[in-house]
């Protein structure tokens, strides 16, 4: 396991105490057998007996501690090579923290559109944290244009700034539904005495179709 | 003064009841799952429910400064109905998750066979997990119930010690003492216990092992009773140390069993206008 450290594992083992970083070393191994044998797709539902690493990524923040929660489970979903069947399962039966890794690792696991639901879930939600971790390089390759849009009106509602959104600024540009999206949120912000966000201003003068 | 609610219902009250139990010192709870007033049919339902403790209520709470940590389990009631049942078998995936810190509420309603199975059932998932248990005590029938919970107990894999046997009351801590178990007592605005009556326990039997909570749910009940029992021991000569170990040390030693307590929330942010997640809505 350790003859393959990723960037994100070097980042991430000097952040760690001892015991953390012997735990993560296990659960890796644990991760980089299921997938090298390839079971980690598993489209089961209830699969008879949980995988020991999903056993790992659920528990990961406890071990590792919440700041690095992210980073390791991330790093799990990858070592286990899991594809969409699997990232879709330990989304739904995840908690916030275990489906926000999940939509983390989608720009590095998935390919196609295909997990553009899971995308699409976590944009319902008003979580900011999946929001924002929703918001990134998957998203804006394969989000359609009107649910795009909102994702960035969601953002402004929510509190999440625009920062998180993966190009922005490309996706942005010359969109005039977007400006026009945008005016009439200020306005209704403006009729109600209450303040338009910052970064309202700052995605506007991105589309470059302010009037 | 810093509190710790071991028993709130925090999906059954609103926002304004975060942000007044922050403000009276509550810094971190334990949300235990439990019957929601309307009877579920299927086990999707407690799916929803499992999930939104491991996800929604988890960051209602932080946006208000409080840790949120939640315990699981069929609860009584529920185990009645065939229909639940199913849930026991899907509790496993749920057990293993970084915010449970306790199987519960278990226990006895009305002291049935299916009730007999489901508290067993789930005293083994508690020792399977490395899990301590969150065990209601009836709320008929008590002291007899309060007896044949600490035999079950007795019986299971769990060591008693990892057992908080809750809304204990005059008539039950005798024997819940006796048995090695925590004790839990819940202050309610009419039943159960008051704040007045909790001073007259803890001057009888002491603090050790004693934890106090409000319970608060979709009934009538007050999320800030923990603070009210808090100063009630101080204006009866406990000493502030007394409180601590009561409204703080004692849970966070017995839910701290689990290794899974992540007690540093970062204080709320000043609560600006617009912010929809506050709002809870848009």
């Amino acid at each position: 396991m350790s003859s393959n450290p990723s960037p994100i594992h070097e980042d991430l083992a000097p952040g760690l105490d001892p015991a953390a970083r012997a735990w993560l070393d296990a659960a890796l191994a644990e991760a980089a057998d299921a997938g090298s044998s390839g079971e980690s797709d598993n489209v089961a539902a209830a699969p008879a007996a949980v995988a020991s690493w999903e056993l790992r990524f659920a528990a990961a923040g406890r071990h590792c501690g919440q700041e690095h929660a992210d980073s390791v489970r991330v790093l799990l979903l990858e070592q286990a090579r899991a594809g969409l069947a699997t990232l879709t399962r330990l989304y739904h039966q995840g908690t916030a923290a275990e489906r926000r890794a999940v939509l983390l690792a989608l720009p590095h696991r998935v390919t196609g559109p295909g997990a553009l639901p899971l995308i699409e879930d976590a944009l319902r939600t008003n979580d900011t944290r999946l929001v924002a971790a929703a918001v990134g390089p998957y998203a804006a390759a394969h989000l359609d244009s009107h649910g795009w849009r909102h994702a960035i009106l969601k953002c402004l509602f929510t509190g999440v700034p625009v920062a998180a959104v993966d190009d922005l600024e490309r996706r942005a540009h010359g969109d005039a539904e977007l400006a026009r999206m945008l005016a009439d949120f200020a306005a209704e912000r403006t009729a109600a005495g209450r303040p338009v966000p910052a970064d309202l201003h700052h995605v506007h003068h991105l589309t470059g179709e302010e009037s | 003064m810093r509190i710790f609610d071991p028993h709130i219902h925090m999906t059954s009250r609103t926002t304004d009841d975060y942000q007044a139990m922050y403000a009276s010192g509550v810094r971190a709870l334990v949300e235990p799952s439990f019957w929601l007033g309307q009877p579920r049919t299927s086990p999707a339902s407690f799916f929803d429910y499992f999930d939104a403790l491991l996800g929604w209520e988890p960051f209602r709470a932080a946006q208000y400064g409080i840790a949120h940590h939640c315990t699981l389990a069929l609860n009584p009631k529920e185990a009645n109905d065939p229909r639940c049942a199913p849930v026991l078998d899907a509790l496993p995936r749920y057990l293993v998750k970084d915010g449970v810190v306790a199987v519960g509420e278990i226990g006895y309603d009305s002291m049935t066979p299916a009730e007999d199975t489901a508290l067993a059932a789930q005293l083994q998932l508690a020792a399977d997990h490395g899990l301590p248990a969150l065990v209601h005590t009836p709320h008929r029938d008590k002291l007899s119930g309060l007896r044949r919970t600490i035999d079950v107990v007795r019986e299971s894999a769990l060591d008693p010690e990892w057992v908080l046997l809750d809304h204990l009351n005059e008539t039950t801590v005798k024997d819940a003492a006796e048995s090695g178990s925590w004790l839990g007592f819940s202050i309610y605005p009419d039943t159960k216990m008051d704040e007045d009556r909790m001073v007259g326990v803890l001057k009888a039997h002491g603090t050790d092992k004693v934890l106090v909570n409000s319970a608060a749910d979709w009934g009538k009940s007050d999320p800030l009773k923990t603070r009210k029992v808090a100063d009630a021991m101080l204006a009866a000569g406990f000493g502030e140390d007394d409180v601590d170990k009561v409204l703080w040390r004692n849970p966070v030693a017995f839910y701290g069993l689990s290794g899974r307590l992540q007690l540093d929330v970062p204080a709320p942010e000043a609560l600006h206008e617009g912010n929809s997640i506050l709002r809870g809505g848009e």
